[in-house]
């Protein structure tokens, strides 16, 4: 005789589990995990692996030791914090920076909170955020690294959107600035020097893409962000072509993509409707261009995820989904 | 493109590895036990004795309230006993147990296979007919079919739907009866649209259901008021709203009936049952049922006799395997787990389902990683998310309320989707469940 089993409906389930986004999302930051290593050489590697290694570990210590509860690091959100966290430093900086950030991202930002779906911050953010603010000299510093396969030549300096923030505040216009700076197709495939993540635009959109297709995100932050970013840049740089860098530019620099695609569609850190998405989006978007024109630091896009991030909780309460049924006023 | 409902859905694999077996008669049973609540509303009354002779056909409860139905025998014998009887919840129902002698049937139903598509009948006797028939709505809810026919005076039908959307995983039975009786789902349909006195009809059919779609399209040609609308697939399709939406892009408002957008949805098994109550004077005395599951040996469409214990069908389709863990009446998405597999069939199943413990383990529970799949999930604009939260916070009912948990239709989209393994539907069946009580308490206006 068979013991059967007797529980509501429905008894079957979808395909999908934490892990198995988590698992996605890590496969999409593969190709800017591929470029960083391949521009950057061995330090890039290192940084991913002590990144993801410390996470974990921070993840681990703390569910086993200090909660003694069940130990959840096999989602493989912890991991993801650490790749994240690798892709947002230089890919020269020493190790032990990132095991600075990884500690904080994932002790202070996320378990302090109640771990996995408890914190308010983007955990990845809140750890590079905290080094950008400890060790300005470190978190800003281009330092000569040597190409890994000799693919790509090596870049060293301020970033392009360092470089302009300099070179405006020492009284140079923009057109003579972007003589020397990049062309687009650079941009676009290799060559931005930035943070590990930022180095190519095609990777991170393939890993857009990979994500979308898998259903993992949908389109409307990143979407809505990088529109945000290009009509709002657009209307600068029409008013004012010399003081204010073009859209184009401000889309394809800094951590723009790998902050809209991977960070601000984070979905413990984001809303849970369209109408909060879109809304969050905006604010995301207007905050990146603003702090990049105006404010002391030449990037924005963290800045502009965490201070949004504090509106998702009110987001999620005033913007409801489209009720069944429901007239549209 | 192919019509669908406007919010929500899920895409569970289909399934339907019994779309290919051909309806069977199920063999003679020795023992009918005929269940009094095989409908909505109040159990019937019997009217047979111990003792008594009864036919195939013949009543033996009557209704007992407005949405109550007749019973008949499925079989022809004496009854043996008249008292409650578990039902595949394990709770005790008012039963006929009827043992069986030879196959005898009521001399005014016709038996014979003659498509009679002339319906000279008024609405007034269709209903009647319908009702004297113990038509119910045969696609899981069992409503009265009679009443569903004679909508209240201040409400005006349209048109007519009949769902053969079957979006449940697994099941075939109705696909098997669009294939092997377009014609008479057609006149049943007709019949209906006499009775409510509308002029349009369509028939819904899921797109992965080809042989189903070019059988009804073929047999509709002789039917110019009723179209044929293939639908994408996409579950839950037949729900009564998600398919008035698909079809003609109406949605019932929130506390509405189905009946405000002029629309009344009948299940394509029900039409062939109206069909066979008016033209033939045959009451719901069988109906086809799907034998499924990855692990029988077998695949089957039966036409079974209402009172059929399920251990009996399961027997006759090769037996319970051994590593069979859940058997469900319906399908996986909304079916109910059978507690006793003793308990005999009713009007409304549709399938019996058997699932190994690897296909219907439930995952455990881990932490809401708040990516809203449940809320894009859900066809009714719900957040299943917070609907959890505010149930496991404990009697936040007003807010609950707010939340609009009693439009839920249950349809599992939220439990099914969640990544992180939460029993999202069984949080909020609680509270709706406590939600509906305090809002039928209240004083009405």
């Amino acid at each position: 005789m068979n013991k059967l089993f007797v529980s509501p409906s429905p008894h079957t389930h979808g395909p999908e589990s934490t892990q198995t986004i988590m698992r996605d999302v890590l496969i999409a930051l593969t190709p800017a995990m591929l470029v960083s290593v391949l521009a950057s050489g061995w330090s890039a590697l290192v940084l991913i692996i002590a990144g993801v290694a410390t996470c974990v570990l921070t993840e681990f210590l703390i569910q086993k030791y200090l909660i003694k509860g069940p130990v959840t690091v096999c989602d493989l959100s912890a991991a993801v914090t650490g790749v994240l966290l690798a892709l947002n430093l230089p890919p020269n900086a020493p190790w032990w920076l990132i095991v600075i950030g990884s500690v904080v991202a994932i002790g202070v930002a996320k378990m302090t909170f109640g771990g996995l779906g408890q914190n308010i911050f983007n955990p990845a953010l809140v750890g590079r955020v905290f080094l950008l603010v400890s060790f300005p000299v470190l978190m800003t510093t281009w330092d000569d690294a040597g190409s890994m396969f000799g693919i790509v030549d090596a870049f060293s300096g301020a970033t392009p959107l360092g470089a302009v923030k300099e070179g405006l505040k020492n009284g140079q216009t923009l057109s003579q600035l972007t003589a020397d700076n990049l062309t687009f197709s650079q941009q676009f495939f290799f060559n931005v020097g930035g943070s590990a993540g930022e180095l190519s635009a095609l990777a991170l959109i393939l890993g857009f893409i990979y994500l979308l297709c898998r259903r993992v995100i949908k389109a409307t932050i990143p979407v809505t962000i990088l529109c945000t970013v290009f009509v709002v840049s657009g209307i600068f740089w029409l008013a004012n072509p010399e003081r204010f860098t073009n859209p184009v530019f401000n889309i394809f620099t800094g951590g723009l993509l790998l902050g809209s695609i991977f960070m601000a569609t984070d979905y413990v850190t984001s809303p849970m409707t369209t109408k909060g998405q879109i809304i969050f989006a905006v604010g995301i978007g207007l905050i990146t261009v603003f702090v990049r024109y105006f404010g002391s630091y030449p990037e924005g896009v963290s800045f502009a995820i965490l201070i949004m991030n504090c509106t998702v909780p009110l987001l999620n309460k005033y913007c409801k989904p489209h009720r069944f049924g429901e007239v549209k006023k | 493109m192919k019509k669908t409902f406007r919010i929500g859905g899920v895409h569970p694999h289909d399934n339907k590895i019994s779309a290919e077996a051909a309806i069977e008669v199920f063999p003679a049973i020795e023992t009918a036990y005929v269940s009094m609540a095989q409908h909505l509303g109040a159990p019937a009354t019997p009217v047979v004795a111990v003792g008594d002779k009864v036919k195939v056909g013949q009543v033996i409860a009557e209704p007992s309230g407005f949405i109550s139905a007749y019973v008949h025998s499925p079989v022809s014998g004496t009854v043996k006993s008249v008292g409650p009887r578990a039902d595949i919840a394990g709770n005790m129902v008012p039963h006929v147990e009827i043992t069986v002698e030879g196959d005898e049937w009521m001399e005014d139903i016709d038996r014979s296979d003659r498509i009679i598509s002339e319906i000279p009948y008024s609405p007034e006797e269709i209903i009647e007919k319908v009702k004297k028939a113990g038509v119910v709505g045969l696609g899981g809810a069992s409503f009265p079919t009679h009443v569903k026919l004679a909508p209240p005076k201040d409400k005006k039908a349209e048109c007519l739907i009949l769902n053969g959307t079957e979006c449940e995983p697994y099941l075939t039975s109705d696909d098997r009866i669009m294939r092997e009786r377009p014609q008479e789902i057609l006149i049943g349909g007709a019949i209906m649209m006499k009775a409510l006195g509308v002029t349009r009809g369509y028939v819904g059919i899921e797109e992965n259901k080809p042989a189903a779609i070019a059988s009804m399209t073929e047999a509709a040609k002789a039917f110019p008021q009723i179209e044929v609308v293939t639908l994408k697939k996409r579950y839950p399709q037949g729900g009564e709203k998600q398919l008035i939406d698909a079809v003609i892009r109406r949605q019932v408002p929130s506390g509405a009936l189905p009946i405000d957008t002029g629309a009344v949805v009948q299940n394509v098994g029900t039409s062939l049952a109206v069909y066979e109550a008016v033209q033939k004077n045959k009451p719901t005395i069988d109906n086809v049922i799907t034998v499924t599951g990855r692990c029988l040996p077998a695949q089957h469409n039966y036409k079974v006799r209402i009172g059929t214990p399920m251990s009996k069908i399961l027997e006759v389709a090769g037996g319970l395997p051994e590593n069979a863990a859940k058997v469900i009446s319906g399908g996986p998405m909304m079916g109910r787990a059978i507690a006793n597999l003793d308990a005999a069939t009713v009007k409304a199943n549709g399938a019996i389902l058997v699932l190994t413990e690897a296909e219907t383990r439930r995952r455990s529970e881990s932490a809401c990683i708040r990516c809203s799949k449940c809320a894009s999930a859900c066809p009714m604009g719900l957040e299943p998310w917070l609907l959890n939260k505010l149930s496991r916070a404990g009697g936040r009912y007003d807010e609950l309320e707010k939340e609009r948990v009693f439009d839920c239709i249950e349809c599992g989209c939220c439990s099914f989707t969640c990544p992180a393994g939460i029993p999202l539907l069984d949080m909020i069946r609680i509270s709706k469940a406590e939600v509906m009580k305090i809002m039928r308490s209240r004083p009405k206006k």
